[in-house]
């Protein structure tokens, strides 16, 4: 963490980044987003399992953007959204400074996306085993048993979009269930609107999804809808072989169309 | 009306035979039901669907005056026109709410003043008169908590029809507290028994003070204009958890959905926190940015509120802070506002 802060007030103490996002102290153990501007600050930063937070969603945010040039703390997660963002063309590697942090919270130097690409590609992407049971489990009932167990923690969604909010890769202006004329989605927190919004978000993000899991931590009610997504994960992967945030110019599998495309869907 | 309090005893054992009794009587119950790992309000079909294990439910009670979606009406559309059908509000069933914290039952008053203000909503009063609150005092808390900071305490009976406190012996003190409370009492009189002299304070939980609520609403007069909405707000993702689980927190949206010819009109849960909530049709958005939708709740809750229906906006059951993706912390800003200059 030295190293980082270390890092940190170099690139502020020379003008060369307008503002830090990283995790400091929040409430009662928690871990928060801190925006540091000031180089005798940079020992705020923290890092211990309580910053789950993907911090890559602060860097579509206007008032965050207004700063200047930004540099941000980046756990993995961090990492490949900002190659899926970048391979989005919602910024260029000149645009910001990637404070690297390994899954042990040791500061990792990266230079541009190049450097990113190259530290992503030497690990070993997986899902926690945790989740990867769930998914099993999931994957192992009955189609009857699947639309139960969703249905009933569809039940608890209040429609808040901390879901959306809290995802990094869901930075459109204007969502498709803010349109009325026509009214695509069912605005209600019903049954049917619920399920339609969480079928569509995850469809907005299949193949996108970087495993942050930071929609399912921002759920109040606890929904794991995060589940959804990681199991679009292995779709995408089994019919394209495509695994999002690893390249900072990526197509992606669902908004491409190349001429060697499966279409055995089609019959 | 609030009435001098009479003082009872509902047994633990009588307590199961009440919930279920007012099951069979055809009344709705509202209550803190565990699901998975949280503990929300639902309603119960038997007593023993409650749970007492909890500090906070995390939503409100709110619903059940002001549901997440209330149908207006509903409409066919012919080449004739279009023919409406009202929602008969007269026959609502009559709702119990167990299990109130006293912070929950308190919202109550802060949504009545927001929704009789300058026009009374028929179907919010209608809701609540239907709604008896039978409270429960808190014995325990956590860091989130300041209703002591807002006028508010753990066995506070405001808001509440009768309040529950559970004592030593696990039996519960059942404090009758208004006119609604009397009717009730009088009609379930079988399961209570008469107490003695009953000291609940010893049960409550300690809820420290933070800060006092008449300063910070005579500071946050003249500070529309502070930089401190940005600096606290800078993490803030503009999502609506905060509002939709706020026990005061009223806003909605009125939307229509049909299908083909056939439609409804619902009120649904609205949010200040969210950037649609103020946009134009031309494009342009009073509120543009996050930090001034965070200067809105907060003034809202703490220098609107108190100015126009003198009644403040926050109770202080801190489900805001506790549900926030992102650590906003009530407690921490408001207190950080008494600090800053303006």
């Amino acid at each position: 963490m030295d190293d980082l802060r270390k890092k940190a007030k170099e690139l502020l103490t020379e003008n060369k980044v307008g503002v830090v996002i990283g995790y400091g102290q929040g409430s009662s153990g928690r871990a928060r987003a801190v925006f540091i501007k000031d180089p005798d600050k940079t020992d705020q930063l923290i890092f211990n399992d309580k910053c789950v937070q993907d911090l890559a969603l602060y860097l579509s945010k206007a008032e965050v953007k207004k700063m200047g040039k930004m540099a941000i703390v980046a756990t993995v997660p961090v990492m490949r959204a900002i190659l899926v963002l970048a391979s989005e063309h919602q910024f260029v590697s000149d645009d910001l400074v990637v404070l690297g942090l390994s899954e042990e919270g040791k500061y990792v130097p990266l230079d541009d996306f190049k450097a990113v690409e190259e530290y992503l590609g030497a690990l070993n992407i997986v899902l926690s085993e945790e989740d990867r049971a769930m998914i099993e489990k999931i994957n192992a009932m009955s189609l009857e048993e699947r639309w139960n167990f969703w249905q009933k923690e569809f039940s608890k969604c209040i429609k808040c979009y901390a879901c959306r909010a809290a995802c990094p890769l869901c930075y459109c202006h204007r969502c498709t269930v803010e349109s009325n004329q026509p009214q695509w989605i069912p605005v209600a927190a019903d049954a049917m609107g619920n399920m339609e919004w969480h079928i569509m978000r995850a469809m907005h993000i299949a193949g996108r999804c970087i495993s942050c899991g930071y929609c399912a931590e921002a759920c109040p009610m606890d929904i794991p809808l995060h589940l959804m997504t990681y199991t679009l994960i292995d779709e995408i992967k089994n019919d394209f072989g495509a695994l999002a945030g690893m390249k900072a110019d990526s197509e992606f599998a669902l908004s491409h169309f190349k001429l060697d495309d499966k279409e055995s869907f089609i019959i | 009306m609030i009435m001098t309090t009479e003082n009872k005893i509902l047994k633990k054992e009588s307590f199961s035979t009440l919930i279920d009794k007012l099951i069979s009587d055809q009344k709705k119950v509202l209550g803190p039901v565990k699901n998975g790992d949280l503990v929300d309000y639902a309603l119960v079909n038997a007593a023993s669907d409650l749970t007492d294990d909890y500090i906070l439910t995390v939503s409100s009670a709110k619903s059940a005056a002001f549901p997440k979606i209330e149908k207006l009406l509903s409409f066919t559309n012919s080449k004739e026109g279009s023919t409406v059908t009202d929602v008969d509000f007269n026959n609502l069933p009559e709702l119990v709410i167990v299990g109130a914290r006293p912070c929950d039952a308190n919202g109550f008053a802060a949504l009545n003043a927001i929704f009789t203000w300058d026009y009374k909503d028929v179907i919010f009063t209608k809701r609540l008169e239907k709604t008896t609150v039978i409270g429960m005092s808190c014995s325990k808390c956590d860091d989130y908590c300041f209703c002591t900071s807002v006028g508010g305490n753990p066995g506070s009976t405001e808001g509440s029809d009768i309040l529950l406190t559970r004592m030593g012996d696990g039996n519960y003190l059942a404090e009758i507290v208004t006119e609604k409370g009397s009717k009730f009492y009088e009609a379930y009189s079988m399961f209570f028994e008469p107490a003695g002299d009953q000291a609940k304070d010893s049960m409550l939980a300690n809820v420290p003070v933070k800060f006092d609520h008449k300063e910070i609403v005579s500071k946050l007069d003249g500070f529309f204009e502070s930089e401190v909405w940005a600096e606290q707000s800078m993490r803030c993702i503009g999502c609506g958890a905060c509002a939709y689980v706020c026990p005061t927190c009223a806003c909605f949206d009125i939307q229509d959905e049909n299908k083909g010819k056939n439609g409804v009109r619902l009120r649904l849960w609205d949010s200040c926190g969210l950037s649609l909530f103020t946009l134009h049709t031309s494009g342009h958005n009073p509120r543009e940015v996050q930090s001034q939708r965070w200067r809105q709740r907060i003034l809202h809750k703490f220098s609107y509120m108190p100015d126009r229906l003198n009644v403040l906006g926050c109770v202080g059951c801190g489900r805001c802070s506790r549900a926030c993706p992102a650590d906003m912390n009530i407690i921490e800003h408001l207190s950080n506002l008494m600090e800053v200059k303006k």
